[in-house]
């Protein structure tokens, strides 16, 4: 008769790993850090509860929008769009080159690599409204100030997820370019471009909508555009007219939103 | 350097408004190849003269891939030295080596094509180092002048791919990725083709094809082909020498019919691996596979 060659007793397999000790200082270790966090942002969910109705009182006068003013509005809204157009475009001019810089497989010498990584570090660090109020001393109040302040911060977001995108192509493919004895200039033309191209509109048109939203509230600090409006009625406790600014911002924000979604089905 | 202008398809008139060129002596003497304490090449001396079909076998981890980057440079030897006709390889530098990479076509096991591109842009990149002035910049917009275009055309039909010009890379086959690999190769018009396991990730059939292929540019151009193989029975069949490694080493120059069974059992070892892919024509006795 054949046996089974997988019968008989099983063999001793190595001792199983026990990590109880690991996982149990792992917990308590998370329980101190997520505790000592409620408690420096005050986590008072019982306050919340208790006084949620005061939202409510607040909220009423948001219920009756006037639109006496809305053509305003909807101009501003405009500005808004472009400024965060204009501010995706010199995103792009920082970001294309500091993102090559600072891409660790494509970067010339080490020296260039690390002060284009610092300076994309630096402008995305630095939140838009710093850079906002540090433009307006510059060119004054407006939309310009705005736009310059959302371009140089995006360009930083921008730059370093482009240089992400550059460090993950395939080398094979970019080897395939610099094997006929093509320049550098055209195998990043002809190799890295075309691999990079999809995800990187993906990431432009999504900080698209980001600064959109970023420009609707710029104007707060003299950045131009709708945030100006919303800020000024809001201080100004007029709130039925900063209810007509947040329905048009929202409305906005969600335009642009199926717009871009689209763009992105359509080049990916 | 020029040995005859040619047009229509290799062999045929009218194929490019280009000649072809000749392929050069290749002397590696000495040649040893150090990756920290692991010697991957160790004294490998030999000459190629021009138009021959040089296949190089042996198993995995033998030096055949190495000794394909030592000939096209993209690394440099530890010891010994490779003359391209009278060029020492270890002396090319920047735009020298750009050039030397310009006279040798690469084909890799993995094709190494841009797989968004369409296939013509694909063969069009082998026209890149036959640029200059203002075709070169505008070759960064991936805009090709009529005449190259042309030629990249006609090596796409030479491989029977014309059809596909127009389609995404990343949509043929790997057998039809190859054979555009082949005709980005051809429009590059290099002095020696450099195959690195040209069909190891393809089946059977379209290996055949690829090798068919790649015998009948060597034959029709005349150039100096040298392949790395893992299947002993496509070396026999389309070789016209075959070089075996064996840790590095020389062990075997020879023509094909000199791969005997007793020849390769020294060669790969007591117990070589029987083919679980023989080629068409093989028989299971004469199939050997150098290690999967």
């Amino acid at each position: 008769m054949r046996v089974h060659p997988y019968t008989g007793p099983a063999p001793q397999p190595p001792p199983y790993p026990t990590r109880y000790g690991r996982n149990l200082l792992s917990a308590v270790a998370i329980a101190i850090v997520f505790g000592y966090a409620a408690q420096v942002v005050e986590l008072r969910p019982f306050e919340l509860l208790r006084d949620i109705g005061n939202i409510g009182i607040f909220l009423k006068g948001y219920l009756h929008p006037s639109f006496a003013h809305l053509h305003e509005y909807a101009w501003q809204c405009l500005v808004t769009v472009c400024i965060a157009l204009w501010g995706t475009v010199l995103a792009l001019a920082i970001a294309i080159p500091l993102g090559m810089l600072g891409a660790r497989n494509f970067s010339p010498h080490p020296l260039l690599y690390h002060c284009a990584r610092r300076l994309m570090d630096i402008f995305r660090a630095v939140n838009e409204f710093v850079f906002a109020l540090m433009f307006v001393t510059a060119v004054g109040l407006g939309p310009f100030a705005g736009m310059l302040a959302l371009g140089v911060h995006t360009g930083g977001v921008l730059g370093k997820l482009l240089s992400e995108t550059v460090e993950a192509i395939d080398p094979g493919q970019v080897e395939g370019v610099a094997a006929v004895g093509a320049s550098r200039l055209h195998i990043i033309s002809l190799s890295v471009v075309p691999q990079v191209l999809p995800n990187f509109l993906s990431y432009t048109l999504l900080r698209f909508e980001s600064d959109i939203r970023s420009a609707a509230v710029i104007g707060m600090v003299g950045g131009g555009g709708i945030g100006f409006y919303l800020w000024d009625t809001i201080r100004a406790f007029n709130d039925r007219e900063a209810a007509t600014v947040i329905l048009l911002i929202v409305t906005m924000v969600m335009g642009i939103d199926v717009i871009s979604a689209r763009l992105r089905r359509a080049v990916i | 350097m020029l040995r005859a202008s040619y047009r229509g398809g290799p062999g045929e008139p009218g194929w490019a408004d280009a000649t072809v060129p000749v392929s050069p002596i290749i002397t590696l003497e000495g040649v040893s190849k150090h990756f920290e304490s692991t010697a991957a090449l160790h004294n490998v001396s030999v000459t190629i003269p021009p138009g021959q079909f040089v296949a190089i076998i042996g198993r995995s981890g033998a030096g055949k891939t190495t000794l394909l980057h030592c000939l096209s440079r993209t690394t440099t030897v530890t010891a010994g030295s490779i003359h391209f006709g009278t060029c020492d390889l270890a002396s090319l530098h920047g735009e020298m080596l750009r050039q030397h990479r310009a006279r040798v076509g690469m084909i890799y096991q993995q094709f190494n094509l841009v797989k968004r591109l369409h296939v013509c842009d694909n063969v069009l990149v082998g026209r890149v180092p036959h640029l200059s002035g203002v075709a070169w910049w505008l070759a960064l917009g991936r805009y090709f002048p009529a005449v190259h275009r042309d030629i990249a055309l006609r090596c796409l039909e030479h491989v029977g791919l014309l059809n596909r010009a127009w389609q995404r890379t990343d949509t043929l086959s790997g057998g039809e990725q190859q054979r555009v690999a082949i005709a980005k190769v051809l429009a590059q018009q290099p002095q020696v083709i450099l195959a690195d396991e040209p069909v190891a990730s393809l089946d059977l059939m379209n290996g055949a094809l690829v090798m068919d292929t790649l015998r009948r540019v060597a034959s029709e151009t005349g150039l100096t082909v040298i392949a790395t193989l893992h299947h002993v029975e496509y070396a026999r069949r389309y070789a016209d020498r075959v070089l075996g490694l064996r840790a590095g080493e020389l062990v075997f120059d020879g023509f094909p019919a000199a791969l005997t069974d007793a020849a390769l059992r020294s060669l790969l070892g007591e117990s070589p691996l029987q083919s679980e892919q023989p080629t068409p024509t093989a028989t299971p006795e004469t199939a050997w596979v150098v290690s999967s």
